[in-house]
């Protein structure tokens, strides 16, 4: 069986769905037997929510607005927009 | 598919991106004046050649695509190689689990789902001050990955590094991430008052 050490190393890829099947099915049977494991991987699966929900920072009103606008003037029929 | 270029669906799909776009050219710049600028240089170049996007549902990462070229071009003309940048020449850093650090420290010891709860007491500000913590080169793809949804692959042909490198970067990430969680925990005194409890500013973690 692969060492914890190696699962952690590879537990957001798993995760991720990266990992070709022989690491993949590897960690699973170390993830059916070891208790600490499962716990990473709950929290590295916590983690990845974090940043999927709360990385992006506002945009600012008044940039949006500057942004809208700039947007209202593009024009692809024309190269020099 | 587009059969024509059309004019309001560039504008109703750059409108509908704006947030996601300003939100990672915030990440790739300083300042908000150079996000925002990096937000006009994209459109410029998505409106040029828009006429290539055969499928309207590839129409948000095609922009995010446009947006990291448009910065690696910057970068280069302010003397900045994009490799360079990105490649991380140190030696491994220690392994850090924060996991691991959360079982040792116990720093919720009322909490009975403890790691649940640390993260639960960061919010979205917090976060990204957290992000903003972590290098450049482990950044990017971090957020690439984990914000706008690339695969380890797309971000390999993104910033034009092999696949291992962006494995690395990615792995290397995560820990700089987790570690930033910690000491921006402890500093900010982010856990004195416990989960969900009011806490008071901490403007010396606030600033940049």
């Amino acid at each position: 069986m692969i060492r914890c050490r190696d699962v952690v190393e590879r537990l957001w890829a798993y995760l991720d769905g990266e990992l070709d099947e022989t690491d993949h099915r590897a960690i699973e049977e170390h993830l059916r037997l070891c208790v600490r494991c499962c716990g990473e991987t709950e929290f590295a699966d916590e983690l990845r929510g974090v940043l999927a929900t709360r990385s992006r920072p506002e945009m600012p009103t008044d940039v949006k607005d500057v942004l809208e606008e700039f947007i209202d003037g593009l024009d692809p029929t024309n190269p020099n927009t | 598919m587009l059969g024509t270029v059309d004019r309001t669906s560039l504008q109703e799909l750059a409108r509908a991106e704006l947030p996601g776009l300003y939100a990672l050219a915030r990440y790739l710049t300083r300042t908000r004046a150079e996000a925002e600028e990096l937000v006009q240089d994209t459109m410029v170049r998505a409106c040029r050649s828009f006429a290539s996007l055969n499928d309207v549902k590839a129409g948000p990462k095609w922009l995010r695509v446009i947006m990291t070229n448009v910065w690696r071009d910057r970068l280069r003309r302010n003397g900045r190689r994009p490799e360079e940048v990105l490649v991380d020449p140190s030696p491994e850093p220690e392994h850090f689990s924060l996991y691991q650090t959360l079982v040792d420290e116990d720093p919720l010891p009322w909490s009975d789902t403890m790691h649940v709860d640390f993260l639960g007491a960061f919010s979205a500000e917090d976060i990204q001050l957290v992000l903003q913590r972590v290098p450049e080169r482990y950044r990017v793809p971090l957020l690439l990955r984990y914000m706008d949804g690339f695969g380890t692959g797309e971000i390999s042909e993104l910033l034009s590094l092999p696949a291992g490198t962006v494995y690395s970067l990615l792995h290397r990430g995560r820990e700089h991430f987790e570690r930033a969680l910690w000491e921006y925990a402890n500093e900010s005194g982010l856990l004195e008052q416990g989960a969900g409890a009011e806490r008071p500013p901490r403007k010396e973690a606030r600033s940049r």
